[in-house]
């Protein structure tokens, strides 16, 4: 099991005020397995993600990542297990804007203190496996916002963790970018890299095979959520054409005005 | 490490005005104290070469009674119990490493009893010299000729002079073949030399004065073996040694005096050999005038540590703007020492790059110093390359707060920020 996560509770203490966030939170995810994690705004899933995450702490509670304890670790251990066991996609894309989007990809690389040939190899070629070989030396402002996603993706991937945390990869998205990164998700998927996901669109939720929902910091299991590969398929189908009809009649629309207009 | 250096590079060119602005501080202190330790330099450099005399580096060894030179001007003067150099001494100090020749000679402090037909000349010294003499001091031949072997063995009353004593004694006549009378002797004059690389003494004080009036009203130059026809004594001598180089002037003086006063014991009035210091005195003056200039090296400094708060000042705005860019790296797995590192690198690269300005500004400013105002200027390498190293310090310890802020930013509340 590579999450486990055991009656989290999470609470922020703001001077006077204790705001709890997370409620005997349990989630556990097995090898390969694709999480979405859905709910609405507040209700403390990037709070969960950042404790998955090794970025923050639980007031309580039990985690455990392949099976090993990390929340009795020091601040240089869990630097290192991010930098080592996990891949971070942000909804912003978090991308520096100063540097190409090979030096991005790179980044991990450079504090895992691999040599800067490998490095460069190393980062081009996951940037080839996610579709930008023709843009590696292109600047975060030179590139669309799929493109900087993927771009951040493939730095998530670059030091091949086995586990792919994504808070929104698809916030900033239209949906025709959205169904590509899905694509791509699915693709690490198949691969065997373990993904968790929060999204607020249940179209994307429904990429995963396992949603989970959190209301108030309080965690439940989707039984009906489970969507197979064909069933998947076929709702790509369907919004195409869907798109496909949008822009007819979006088309028709203009032609009728123009014609009044006339 | 170099990955750090190359980004702070890139750092500091994507803000160019902000990051020169930075630097200034740095630049005009660094700028500052280069110029002064070049004036410092050119100063002490022109002292050195004008007193201790470009490339002659001789040594006077002289007989000295509690710390005065011995001035001999008549047979009552001598000092008793001191005997003449010989052979053997002068082999012994010829063979120090760091002595490049020697000469022993005569001299006396002569009042008058010098004549040539009616003119007369007082107040003047004569050497009785040997073969060595004119080598080790550079003097060259005016005109007539030098001594020869003859004149130094065969007692022959031959007389060299200077060109201030020709001058004086002579006043426009050719004195070479004429005769002149030293106490009722006769001597012919077979020629005029002067000294080629003399130095100009730079007189302050009286024991300057005595140590460089030597050649007050002109020079006389006899053979050492005519000596006694003109006093009647042998005497003891003084001894003149050309050092290898400048700075073994002092060393090679030191061990000439010593090999000296080994050769007697009993002398009166606590008469021993005395090399004269030149040096020493060089020093002294410089350090005089470092004092003076350590005050305005302080304020140069004040200048500096101005700079370094601005550094400081700048490098926290910094992290704030680039906190975002923190908490990423933090999140993808850069441990604290890492952006500890890169902000401490960065401002280091900062000021040394404003210590490099600031040197460069400083030849430049000493340059025009010396072209306005004649003050001769050295650039002292060393000095710069502390002064790069300098700035680089400012850097690492005013980087040190901003980094450390950096490097304790918490990722969660850094990515929360847009
Ligand atoms: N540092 C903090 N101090 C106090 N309260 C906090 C802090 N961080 C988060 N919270 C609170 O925790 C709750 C959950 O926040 P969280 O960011 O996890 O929500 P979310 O589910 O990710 O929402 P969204 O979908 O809008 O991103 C919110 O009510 C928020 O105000
Ligand atoms: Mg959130």
């Amino acid at each position: 099991m590579i999450l486990k996560l055991d009656h989290i509770y999470k609470d922020y203490n703001t001077g006077k005020l204790v705001v709890p966030v997370l409620h005997d939170v349990s989630l556990h995810v097995e090898e390969g397995e694709y999480v979405a994690i859905m709910g609405p705004s507040g209700s403390g899933k990037s709070t969960l993600m950042n404790i998955i995450g090794c970025l923050d702490r639980p007031t309580s509670g039990s985690y455990e990542l392949n099976g090993e304890n990390v929340l009795n670790k020091d601040d240089r251990s869990m630097a290192e297990i991010r930098l080592r066991n996990l891949g971070f996609v942000f909804q912003n894309f978090q991308l520096l804007p100063k540097q190409s989007a090979l030096e991005n990809v790179a980044l991990p690389l450079v504090y895992a203190g691999v040599r800067r040939r490998e490095r460069q190899r190393r980062a081009a070629e996951a940037l080839t496996s996610v579709g930008l070989q023709d843009r590696m030396n292109f600047q975060p402002s030179q590139l669309s916002g799929g493109q900087k996603q993927r771009v951040a993706i493939a730095r998530a991937m670059v030091n091949k963790p086995r586990l792919l945390l994504a808070d929104e990869p698809t916030g900033a998205l239209d949906s025709h970018s959205s169904i590509e990164l899905m694509k791509l998700f699915q693709r690490l998927n198949d691969d065997g890299v373990t993904i968790v996901m929060i999204t607020h669109s249940p179209d994307i939720a429904a990429y995963a095979r396992r949603t989970c929902d959190i209301f108030d910091g309080v965690i439940s299991e989707r039984r009906s959520g489970h969507i197979n590969a064909a069933q998947r398929a076929e709702k790509e189908a369907e919004e195409e054409a869907e798109r496909a009809l949008a822009r007819m009649r979006q088309a028709s629309r203009r032609r009728e005005q123009t014609g009044g207009l006339a | 490490m170099l990955e750090n250096v190359r980004l702070a590079f890139q750092g500091i060119w994507s803000h160019k005005m902000r990051s020169f602005l930075t630097m200034l501080g740095i630049i005009i202190g660094i700028a500052a104290i280069i110029s002064i330790v070049s004036t410092i330099q050119g100063t002490n450099n022109a002292l050195r070469d004008r007193l201790v005399g470009s490339g002659n580096n001789t040594v006077k060894v002289n007989l000295s009674s509690g710390g005065m030179d011995i001035t001999i001007y008549d047979s009552s003067s001598i000092p008793e119990g001191v005997p003449m150099v010989s052979e053997e001494t002068l082999a012994k100090i010829q063979s120090l490493s760091n002595v490049s020749s020697v000469t022993a000679y005569n001299t006396r402090f002569v009042s008058d009893g010098v004549f040539y037909k009616s003119s007369s000349l007082t107040e003047f010294n004569i050497h009785g010299i040997d073969a060595n003499f004119f080598k080790t001091l550079d003097y060259r031949v005016k005109s007539g000729r030098t001594f020869l072997r003859d004149d130094y063995t065969n007692f022959r009353k031959v007389l060299i002079i200077d060109q201030t004593a020709s001058a004086n004694l002579f006043r426009g006549e050719n004195p070479i073949g004429q005769t002149v009378d030293i106490n009722k002797q006769p001597f012919t004059v077979v020629g005029v030399v002067y000294q080629v690389s003399s130095y100009t003494p730079n007189i302050q004080n009286l024991d300057d004065y005595y140590t460089n009036s030597d050649n007050s009203n002109g020079l006389f130059f006899v053979p050492k073996a005519s000596w006694p026809i003109i006093f009647n004594y042998d005497e003891p001598e003084n001894v003149i040694i050309k050092a290898s180089s400048t700075d073994d002037m002092t060393n090679a003086g030191t061990a000439t005096a010593s090999i000296l006063n080994s050769t007697f014991s009993n002398a009166s009035d606590n008469v021993v050999y005395q090399a004269q210091d030149l040096l020493g005195i060089v020093k002294q003056q410089q350090e005089l005038s470092n004092t003076t200039n350590m005050q305005l090296i302080w304020i140069a400094g004040i200048s500096l540590l101005v700079g370094g708060i601005g550094v400081m000042n700048i490098m926290l705005v910094s992290v704030t703007e680039r906190t975002s860019e923190i908490g990423l790296k933090k999140a993808i797995g850069a441990r604290k020492g890492v952006i500890l590192g890169q902000f401490l690198t960065e401002a280091a690269v900062l000021t040394s790059m404003g210590g490099l300005l600031g040197v460069g500004a400083g030849i430049a400013m000493s340059q025009l110093i010396h072209r306005f105002s004649g003050i001769p200027v050295a650039i002292n390498i060393p000095a710069a390359v502390v002064a790069v190293l300098f700035s680089m310090a400012i850097g690492i310890v005013f980087g040190l707060l901003p980094s450390v802020k950096a490097s304790n930013l918490d990722p969660i509340e850094a990515l929360r920020r847009e």
